[in-house]
């Protein structure tokens, strides 16, 4: 750190940043396979990501067809559903949102956002992919083995999952955690990357503080993974060893089937301790590149900068300090000590204000901005009334007293399904509408994309918002059928077969998302280079789509902030944050 | 739980400091042109992305056996918890890790002073002491299970298995990157030019001795001490 000023129409000096040695690729298989490039990585990643989310998708219609007409399809038994719930909630969270946004969008955006040529271990880069790739593989293989996947609810809460009453008991179960391993393993390779590039590898000029949002986001949630990932590694390894080995750090003694089983002593709330401490960043894992993409977003079809960009940073890190100590408030009804409840409900309260202050930014960004609604901007627009109804559902559960009567409800449900299901999912396809000119060279079209949002906007409301009611009514979540019970009156069935009708039409709908996406390839329009005029680094690229090592000969130099919108006094629209300021030009 | 309190503390504090030094707080974040502190396109011109890694790894895995200490002391409390008598080799192994730590230390001082021979001898003798360490875990072991102490049955067991194969674990990815160093040091004339790798060896052969330090007064029944010292860093 220095206090020298240069002035701004003083002569830059030239990049003194050090040339990376570029790993360069002779053949196609090292071009497009086993590529350490994070261009072709984040594509990998995320085709593998979606591939697999749209088995999950899948899933989900399993789960609802049971909800709505339960015993219509004869092969939904109590079996296949409870595996369905499982699996639909394990690779969603984990294998679908947390690779895309982090092994998908980090790998593209970061290097190319913060002018660095690639990540700065590219052969860990791509060993992280392909050890992702083998704990998909390895998670979908538990469909083809005796007895089928895990059925343990995507919490995997022992004693009950690892016990003979569950299904997928044999293999299933073994293989999740064997999958589970390996994801965090492979994340970490990737993870280190995302971190250190950021640290490491800014392009001249590129401060912290003059960083997008975006990569603030990403940034961070990458610190949190490497720091809350250990959790679910050493939860994992310790249930297989209590299934394998027969020890027992989770497992109390217990009889099953009158039959004594070998385990004594253990503690299964410890191992709600440990996957918690896992699972609650893991939300904001989820969310913060959410955000930050949004408030790229925003401010890019807003045609104004973004409303307290340095609050918003501020923001970004005190979610991430305070999400590592709030995982108590899903073990409220454990019989925890009720001084850690009151503890964890203070801190979960707490998160609420960095997290309002975002919402608050993004609607003062809006203020009496220039509005285009554009595709990416109307799911920008929808994940912020989203969230905001999701966010406010969880003030309700984070308090012990109000998440009692409704914890394991479809309260519950129809909770964490707004607030890191659809909203986190609205954000991934903006962000794919928005930068898919950049991957491509080429724009979606613009009509299926309005389609496809306004009916998938519309119907994930229509699903999730009855289901808080249900909720409320103690319709509980989890049970493969309800049967003759009396507090739960017909409207309620009726309620269940109109949300399952929505989540059919909604999911159908994506395959409108994937024509677009196919389709665009070869016949979208030609976007150019910018087509959005947007500001920030990774659309200055020399070329579209951007050639292996981003930037040509030279790397870029950085003057500014990302949000060059509309700025008083300037000539044009928009000033990218690579173009030297003009003499005699006053400009912020 | 107290133990992962000094552990965050430790965290925060380090991404703290950065964040500050970096100038989160300024409040010239606005301003146009080039900004003479980010000139050098790193923030750690003097580290090395490769030691910037290392360092961000080390919390990754240093997290880990957090972890499972605070599992430890959370699952202690039970009344099936019988901590075994530890073999008199652990000792021993002890005593080799900490050999190889100060010679993986006497390596890189060596390569800094360009003294080849004796660089090559310390890499070696860092590579046979951490192998005889690993080969004595496992004579430990061994020992145990003749004496009828399994994986199951004892908590207090199953936990001394658990952290003697991850910190095995962990010095087997140390050692293939040791081996590769000493390979480089036989094809590259100038120690020097190797002192980078050693240096990053060096760090993480001394967190290994610092977290097996850890375990291993876990394991011989004086966790009581380290819970006390943190709940007084954290007081």
């Amino acid at each position: 750190m220095s206090d020298i000023t240069i002035k701004p129409d003083e002569q830059v000096p030239p990049a003194e940043v050090p040339e990376m040695e570029l790993f360069h690729s002779h053949s196609w298989w090292t071009t497009y396979v086993f590529s350490q490039d994070a261009k072709v990585i984040a594509i990998q990643y995320a085709a593998t990501a979606i591939s697999i989310g749209v088995l999950a998708l899948i899933l989900s219609w399993i789960i609802r067809i049971q909800l709505a007409f339960p015993g219509a399809v004869s092969f939904i038994d109590s079996q296949v559903y409870y595996q369905s719930v499982t699996m639909h909630g394990m690779i969603m969270v984990v294998y679908m949102l947390t690779a895309i946004l982090l092994g998908g969008f980090g790998n593209y955006l970061i290097p190319l956002m913060v002018g660095a040529r690639d990540m700065v271990f590219p052969f860990v880069n791509m060993l992280s992919y392909w050890i992702y790739l083998l704990a998909t593989l390895v998670l979908a293989t538990s469909y083809l083995v005796p007895g089928g996947p895990t059925g343990a609810g995507w919490t995997l809460y022992p004693p009950q999952s690892i016990l003979t009453g569950t299904p997928g008991y044999d293999y299933g179960i073994i293989m999740m955690l064997v999958s589970l391993i390996l994801f965090i393993v492979g994340f970490t390779m990737g993870g280190l990357n995302y971190v250190v590039t950021v640290l490491q590898a800014r392009a001249r000029g590129m401060t912290l503080m003059r960083m997008p949002l975006t990569v603030w986001g990403i940034f961070t949630a990458a610190v949190l993974a490497l720091l809350a990932f250990p959790g679910l590694f050493v939860a994992c390894v310790m249930l297989l060893l209590d299934r394998l080995a027969g020890t027992s750090f989770f497992m109390p003694a217990i009889v099953e089937f009158g039959e004594h089983k070998n385990y004594n002593g253990g503690s299964p709330i410890l191992f709600q301790h440990l996957f918690w401490f896992f699972g609650h960043p893991e939300v904001y894992i989820v969310a913060l590149p959410a955000f930050g993409v949004v408030s790229d977003i925003i401010s890019v079809h807003a045609r104004k900068n973004i409303f307290g960009y340095r609050m918003m940073v501020w923001a970004i890190v005190a979610i991430g300090v305070l999400s590592l100590v709030v995982w108590g408030h899903h073990m409220y009804v454990s019989g925890m000590d009720p001084t850690f409840g009151f503890f964890f409900a203070i801190t979960t309260l707490a998160i609420a204000v960095p997290t309002a202050l975002k919402v608050y930014n993004w609607v003062l960004t809006l203020w009496r901005a220039d509005i285009h609604f554009t595709t990416p901007m109307l799911f920008a627009l929808g994940f912020l009334v989203t969230f905001l109804n999701g966010g406010i559902t969880g003030l309700y559960l984070g308090n012990v007293i109000v998440d009692v009567p409704l914890s394991a409800t479809l309260f519950v449900v129809a909770h964490f399904h707004m607030v890191m299901g659809i909203a986190p999912v609205l954000v991934i396809f903006g962000a794919i509408y928005h930068w898919y000119p950049k991957i491509t060279g080429r724009m979606m079209n613009e009509t299926l994309g309005k389609i496809h949002f306004w009916i998938t906007f519309v119907g994930a409301y229509a699903i999730f918002f009855p289901m808080h009611y249900l909720g409320l009514l103690g319709i509980p979540r989890r049970f493969y059928e309800m049967g003759q019970t009396a507090f739960v009156p017909d409207s309620a069935h009726t309620l269940n077969i109109f949300i399952t009708v929505m989540a059919l039409v909604v999911g159908f709908v994506q395959f409108i998302f994937f024509y677009n996406l196919f389709h665009s390839l070869k016949n979208g329009k030609p976007s150019g280079g910018n087509p959005w005029r947007a500001a920030s680094l990774e659309w200055q690229t020399p070329e579209t789509p951007p050639g292996h090592g981003n930037w040509g000969e030279t790397l870029p130099v950085v003057y500014r902030w990302p949000y060059a919108y509309s700025v008083p006094g300037a000539n044009q629209d928009y000033l990218p944050q690579n173009m030297p300021p003009i003499k005699g030009e006053h400009i912020i | 739980m107290s133990f992962m309190g000094v552990f965050f503390l430790f965290i925060y504090s380090v991404m703290g400091l950065y964040l500050w030094q970096q100038g989160i707080l300024r409040s010239d974040w606005l301003k146009e042109g080039d900004v003479a502190y980010a000139s050098s396109g790193s923030d750690f011109p003097s580290l090395s992305p490769q030691k910037v890694g290392l360092l961000v790894f080390l919390s990754t895995a240093g997290c880990v056996f957090s972890l499972l200490i605070a599992a430890y002391f959370m699952r202690q409390g039970s009344p099936d918890w019988q901590l075994p008598e530890m073999p008199s080799i652990l000792w021993l192994n002890y005593f080799l890790l900490v050999v190889s730590s100060c010679s993986i230390q006497a390596a890189y001082y060596s390569a800094l002073k360009n003294h080849d021979i004796q660089l090559k001898n310390w890499l070696l003798v860092t590579g046979a002491s951490s192998l005889l360490f690993l080969m004595g875990q496992l004579v430990a072991a061994n020992e145990l299970q003749n004496l009828g102490v399994y994986t199951y049955g004892n908590p207090a067991a199953s936990f001394f298995y658990l952290f003697t194969t991850l910190h095995a674990l962990h010095l087997v990815g140390g050692l293939v990157a040791l081996f590769r160093t000493i390979r480089k040091s036989y094809r590259q004339a100038l120690g020097n030019l190797i002192a980078p790798s050693v240096e990053l060896c060096a760090i993480y052969w001394h967190f290994l001795l610092f977290i097996w330090t850890l375990l291993f007064m876990l394991l011989l029944g004086k966790g009581d001490a380290l819970g006390v010292i943190c709940r007084r860093v954290l007081a």
